[in-house]
């Protein structure tokens, strides 16, 4: 009889090995070819603050406001996806719930387009 | 047989397979208080969406204290016809029992207190929230920000979605709803935190540290969550309960599973050793949102251990209560010791609240009807006390802000007896002298302990409160035997909405002490109720 | 048929305490007139100085009048009628603690209420005189009027608990009217001392309160009298002890009566109405109301007698040595108290009669302190008796009045005295045994040595070589004696006139012993006596007169000398130093204590100051260090929170799995 905890066992097992083996056959195998961006802490083109007074030093707060509002549609649409999939077994009341749902958002949204968020000059 | 026909019969057809998804019964009257709040939060950011600037104030403040007062309202018009043994609705997922009715009506009076030190423009010309969080610190900018009349208005609907938050999270009867609910308080708390008008910096830092703390507290809470499902197949706390009372299921995940969602209960308590975040947050929040934290976390963090540990865990208290045994005789030593060598108030106050996390603690732990109901009036007292000491902080002030350093409230009974003495009031309150509510907070909270055979936790916690004790008489001595220093701080003349809310919390400190029946009975007026049907 | 018997004596019982009704509904009145009073003069202050001493006169007398109404409304009754209760509003409602303000109107009270009122209604007119001259003449009626309304609560209240308000009540006038002329050091003293020593009298009462609620769970008269008999043997000698206590602060009696002579520091009308005609008798009223409690415990009884007879002893030889003329009737009071004291020991034998010579002497020795006070009024304030003398011709009715005291005081046969201290003498040889012996012996020679000191002092005063003409006083004026005014001498003469009639009027015919009965029970008469009862009055008339002799041989025949002589015999030396009675209280309490109170502080500073700042040094070391904790990197602080949950998890496995 299989205990029912040995798949997962397995799993660490293998999610272990599999960056063990990234992190140490990469440099092995890889072209080293080094330039600033790539002693970075992050690869992805974000400079960690604090940073000298060129560009301010500082990530635009639009970054966040758009990664911000890329979450709130996303997932909002995460959930729009099984409502539409069962809207008929859901009825009236899941058709406000969801329009409930969609208006919260939608204040959310009003707010960052009346305040200025969506502003890029 | 036509096309239309066909369509028809086949739209029919399908239409004929689903089975339609019972909506689950929803009592609206029992939950009216908290869709009340949750939808005026709504309507204040449309407020700030489609308001002129210059409105934004006025009616915000007068949407919140009527969406208070109306949820109050709601709240008083169900609690005259609500069942004794409560009701469960959404689906289960809510339970409007006494309890929980009891902390929401705390919760609803508590945030009206601090509402009114947030509206307050008086005492801090403009507030005491900032006109520009954008703003970089120190620079010209925030300087002029600084000076600048007008505020952040966000402020108020953030502070009822934590409000709405909280009153979820005490009455959720599952652990999901509670994570949700628990994030829907802790994010506008995180923001609220680093709005503070003066000492920008510190104020950001304290934000960034109990956003980041509190995400690793919420961690630790989901992971104790998916332990305990993975445990009892469930989140609700009765099957949680029933799995426990009578399974061969591994205990090591309900008790890793309960260690690591307790920790993130505490974690919000600021139940020491889970405190660290608490003096620095304290310190550098606007006064006024650490009034709001102070009290009302406190109360719906509470309201959740209670909930959690009654409703799942009842059956395996002997396992449990040793170890909680140990954090609060931790919390208490922390908050007591560490309070004697703090020179800011702001921080002294943070420590004593460590240390009344650890008395709620005890009561906590009781799990009778007595502890039950201490613990919920200890709640009632201990936040409308700290309302009105956050409020008397926020109304000694030099030119640089407030004078929360304690050699800056030396001699201060000579300049402003009466905001010494209502100060001095307070912290015998907090201190536990009769006479006040905290004294009886105390009692009841001690002698439900000592009933359930607790005596020496109640040992260590009296032998706390009298070292806590020397702390708040230390500053009553300062304010009343010490030469005041040339160049000390001023006190403001506090504005009508600071005056409601420390006259509010100064009475009510007193008339719990010597009147506290009622709050008693009322707090005592019914258990929790689990039911999954 | 037994039945029948018991059955009609519990309804008699029953019909004992009725509520008062008709014109007792407003008995209240009797303490609330002098109360308000003294309320309107406190708070008025200054601006009733012009009208304030009359109007504590006035409630005073009506207070009188109406206590005069209540008593003939009260004679009225059936005697079995006459104890009557009204309740006036519930005082302390706490819980088993049930203590109802209410009055108890029996036969017992209303003699204290006539004597309280009457006596107090007289000395309040002669303040008028005597005050005159006295700035504070309005804060003085003030005070007397706050006695007076304590002193009624004390007499009137129908618990334990009402009697002790008013005997804290009476506490602080005294102790207000003592230190009136505060100025003086030694007023200020003797009001501290005075206060001192009625607390640890007042202790005993209070204790033996608490005892009475812990075994009753009431503090009522009735019930607690009712009930008595449950207390077992110990708790009753424990209380009967701790009530006696109480008494001998109040009363000044053995070994609390140092106070009492210190307290004439204060105006003489205090002098006569607190210190010698009423306050000082609460003891022996608090005996008497006792005295189903008393009944009970015969070895109780017992100490009370001993504490009576010693204590008359005490102060007749005190009181031989004294030249201040208001010491020697301070003794005087302590010695006549002691007789009641000793009468109400003796139990049903004596109750009536302690309370018929605490009023005979209320009588005589008010009139003496307030010719005293004449006296002294006439003479600049002095009180030497050794620089008086004479002074019949310069202020006859002064010297009239105080002569028909002194011989009531001394029992001159048909005068008040007479009547009321032969009783006790006889009811003392009345006893079995040695206590017939002893105690009718001790009485007996106080009455002698009475006689003796007495004498001396009207020969002093009044007769002899007019000692005073070549003195001055101390600040240096002639004396120029005169009789004083007639609002001074009027109350004298009326209580020259109940010191002669008081005594026949209430012994003849066993009036005032019927009259108490409801209150105190029947007066058993002595049978078996150690001594014919026809004997004992020959016998201390008989050494009463050799008193008188000793002291005309002594005073009377020869000249004085004006200073006192210092070459004397050891027991004048004893008695003028008040028979060490001060030595002795420094001696066994006062330096034991400082001893206690010092190794206390030293216990204090040394232990419990180093254990409580070594204590606090060790916290402030252990914040101190914690403090560093709080480092302010989030990334020690989210160590610390993984910490805690490492350790509460793993606290819960070992808790579950070990």
């Amino acid at each position: 009889m299989l205990d029912p905890y040995v798949p997962l066992v397995l799993m660490f097992v293998l999610a272990t090995a599999f960056s063990a083996v990234s992190v140490l056959v990469a440099p092995l195998i890889g072209p080293r070819r080094y330039n600033r961006a790539k002693l970075d802490s992050y690869e992805c083109g974000i400079e960690p603050s604090p940073q000298p007074i060129v560009g301010g030093g500082r990530t635009p707060v639009a970054y966040y406001l758009t990664a911000m509002l890329f979450i709130l549609f996303d997932i909002e649409m995460v959930f729009l996806y099984p409502f539409a999939v069962t809207a008929d077994a859901l009825g009236l009341f899941g058709l406000v719930e969801i329009a409930l749902f969609i208006a919260t958002v939608g204040f959310a949204y009003a707010y960052v387009w009346r305040r200025g968020g969506l502003d890029w000059n | 047989m036509t096309v239309l026909e066909a369509a028809h019969t086949s739209l029919g057809g399908f239409l004929a397979q689903v089975t339609p998804i019972q909506a689950p019964e929803i009592d609206y009257a029992a939950i009216l208080p908290m869709l009340i709040v949750l939808g005026a939060a709504c309507v204040g950011v449309l407020f700030e969406a489609f308001l002129p600037r210059y409105q934004r104030w006025s009616w915000q403040v007068a949407l919140t204290l009527l969406t208070l007062v109306g949820a109050g309202l709601a709240l008083v018009v169900y609690l005259r016809d609500n069942p004794q043994q409560g009701v469960v609705t959404l689906a289960g997922v809510l339970s409007v029992d006494r309890p929980a009715l009891f902390l929401w009506g705390t919760l609803l009076v508590l945030a009206f207190g601090a509402v009114l030190l947030i509206a307050d423009r008086s005492v801090e010309p403009g507030g005491a929230f900032v006109s520009h969080a954008a703003v970089r610190p120190g620079t010209i900018q925030d300087r002029a920000q600084a000076a600048r009349l007008g505020m952040q208005t966000e402020v108020f609907p953030l502070t009822l979605f934590a409000l709405g938050g909280m009153m979820v999270f005490c009455a959720s009867n599952n652990l999901l709803t509670m994570f949700i609910a628990l994030e829907v308080l802790s994010l506008p708390l995180y923001l609220m935190c680093g709005l503070a008008r003066r000492r920008r910096l510190l104020s950001q830092e304290a934000a960034v540290k109990y956003f980041l703390l509190g995400a690793f507290a919420s961690a630790f809470f989901l992971y104790g969550v998916a332990l305990l499902y993975g445990y009892a197949n469930s989140v609700r706390l009765r099957d949680i309960a029933e799995a426990a009372a009578g399974t061969n299921r591994s205990d090591t995940l309900l008790y890793a599973g309960l260690g690591l969602l307790v920790v993130g209960l505490l974690f919000k308590a600021s139940v020491g050793p889970f405190h660290a975040w608490t003096p620095d947050v304290y310190q550098g929040a606007p006064t006024p949102v650490t009034a709001f934290m102070a009290a009302c976390t406190k109360v719906a963090a509470f309201g959740g251990i209670l909930r959690v540990l009654t409703g799942a865990f009842q059956a395996t208290s002997w396992e449990w209560r040793g170890v909680l045994w140990g954090v609060a005789i931790v919390s208490m030593i922390i908050g007591a010791v560490l309070g004697l060598t703090q020179t800011d108030i702001k921080r002294m106050i943070a420590y004593s609240s460590v240390a009344h996390a650890g008395f709620l603690l005890v009561g906590s732990i009781a799990l009778t009807g007595e502890g039950l109901s201490g613990t919920l009036f200890y709640l009632l007292a201990y936040g409308f006390t700290t309302v009105a000491a956050f409020g008397v902080v926020s109304l000694v002030r030099t030119a640089d802000g407030e004078a929360t350093h304690l050699s800056q409230w030396a001699g201060l009974a000579k300049r402003s007896p009466l905001v010494a003495g209502v100060f001095t009031f307070l912290l015998l309150a907090l201190a536990g002298i009769p006479l006040t509510s905290g004294f009886i907070g105390k009692f009841v909270v001690f002698s439900a302990a000592l009933k359930d055979g607790m005596a020496p936790l109640v040992v260590v916690a009296l032998l706390a409160s009298a070292v806590a004790a020397f702390f708040y008489l230390r500053v009553v001595v300062l304010m009343y035997f010490s030469e005041p220093s040339p160049e000390g701080p001023t006190v403001s003349v506090p504005g009508s909405f600071t005056m409601v809310a420390i006259t509010l919390g100064t009475v009510i400190t007193f008339v719990l002490g010597v009147w506290p029946a009622f709050v008693l009975d009322w707090a005592g007026a019914g258990g929790f109720a689990f039911s999954t049907t | 048929m037994t039945n029948l018997a018991a059955a009609q004596a519990t309804l008699a019982e029953a019909a004992q305490v009725g509520a008062a009704g008709g014109v007792a509904r407003f008995a209240w009145l009797l303490i609330a007139l002098p109360a308000l009073g003294a309320a309107v003069l406190l708070i008025g202050g200054k601006r009733t100085n012009a009208w304030g001493h009359l109007l504590g006169c006035a409630t005073v007398v009506l207070s009188f009048l109406y206590g005069t109404l209540l008593f003939f409304d009260t004679t009225d009754l059936d005697p079995q009628r006459r104890v009557r209760e009204l309740d006036v509003f519930s005082w302390i409602p706490v819980n088993a603690l049930q203590v109802d303000f209410g009055l108890r109107l029996d036969p017992l009270s209303l003699t204290f209420v006539l004597l309280v009122t009457g006596v107090g209604a007289l000395i309040h007119i002669y303040s008028v005189g005597y005050m005159s001259h006295d700035a504070d003449r309005r804060k003085f009626f003030a005070y007397l009027n706050l006695f007076v309304a304590a002193m009624l609560v004390l007499v009137l209240g129908n618990s334990f608990v009402t009697l002790y308000f008013g005997w804290e009540g009476v506490g602080v006038a005294s102790y207000l009217l003592i230190a009136f002329w505060q100025h003086r050091p030694a007023a200020a003293t003797a009001a501290k001392k005075a206060f001192l020593m009625n607390r640890v009298g007042d202790v005993g009462l209070a204790i033996a309160i608490f005892l009475l609620f812990r075994d009753l769970g009431t503090t009522q008269y009735t019930e607690v009298f009712a009930r008595a008999g449950e207390l077992s043997s110990g708790t009753l000698l424990a209380i009967t002890l701790l009530l006696l206590l109480g008494a001998c602060g109040k009363s000044g009696q053995f070994p609390l009566q140092a106070w009492l002579p210190d307290a004439m520091e204060g105006p003489t009308p205090v002098s006569a109405l607190i210190h010698a005609a009423t306050m000082v008798t609460a003891g022996v009223y608090l005996v008497a109301r006792s005295n189903p409690i008393y009944d009970l415990s015969p070895d109780g009884r017992l100490v009370v007698t001993v504490i009576g007879a010693l204590t008359l002893l005490i102060g007749c030889v005190i009181g031989c040595a004294y030249d201040d003329i208001k010491k020697v009737l301070a003794y005087s009071t302590v010695s006549q108290i002691g007789y009641m004291i000793l009468a109400v020991g003796l139990g049903p034998a004596g109750y009536a009669l302690g309370i018929m010579h605490l009023l005979t002497h209320g009588f005589f020795k008010a009139g003496l302190f307030l010719g005293a006070g004449s006296v002294m009024h006439g003479m600049n304030d002095e009180t030497d008796i050794r620089r008086f003398g004479g002074l019949f011709r310069y202020m006859p009715v002064t010297a009239v009045t105080f002569i028909i005291g002194y011989l009531a005081i001394i029992g001159f046969p048909g005068l008040s005295g007479y009547f009321s201290k032969d009783a006790i003498i006889e009811a003392a040889f009345g006893q079995e045994g040695w206590r017939g012996w002893v105690f009718g012996g001790a009485a007996l020679l106080g009455a002698g040595l009475t006689a003796f000191y007495m004498t001396r002092l009207v020969l002093l005063t009044f007769f002899g070589e007019k000692r005073w003409e070549k003195l001055t006083s101390a600040d240096g004026r002639a004396y120029h004696p005169h009789e004083s005014p007639s609002v001074m001498t009027v109350p004298m003469i009326v209580l020259a006139i109940g010191s002669v009639g008081a005594g026949a009027f209430f012994a003849l015919g066993d009036n005032l012993v019927t009259w108490l009965e409801p209150s105190l029970g029947a007066l058993e008469a002595s049978e078996h006596g150690v001594l014919p009862h026809a004997l004992v009055p020959v016998l201390t008339i008989l050494l009463v007169a050799a008193g008188v002799a000793a002291a005309w041989l002594l005073v009377g025949r020869k000249p004085v000398p004006v200073t006192r002589p210092v070459r004397v015999a050891l027991p004048v030396r004893a008695a003028r130093a008040d028979l060490y009675a001060n030595a002795i209280n420094e001696a066994l309490f006062a330096r034991p204590g400082a001893w206690l109170a010092r190794a206390l502080v030293f216990v204090d500073n040394k232990g419990v100051d180093g254990l409580v700042n070594g204590t606090a040094a060790l916290l402030g070391g252990g914040s101190g260090r914690m403090r560093r904790l709080q480092t302010g990197f989030v990334r020690s602080y989210a160590l610390s929170m993984l910490g805690g949950s490492v350790l509460v998890v793993a606290a819960l496995l070992v808790v579950r799995f070990a």
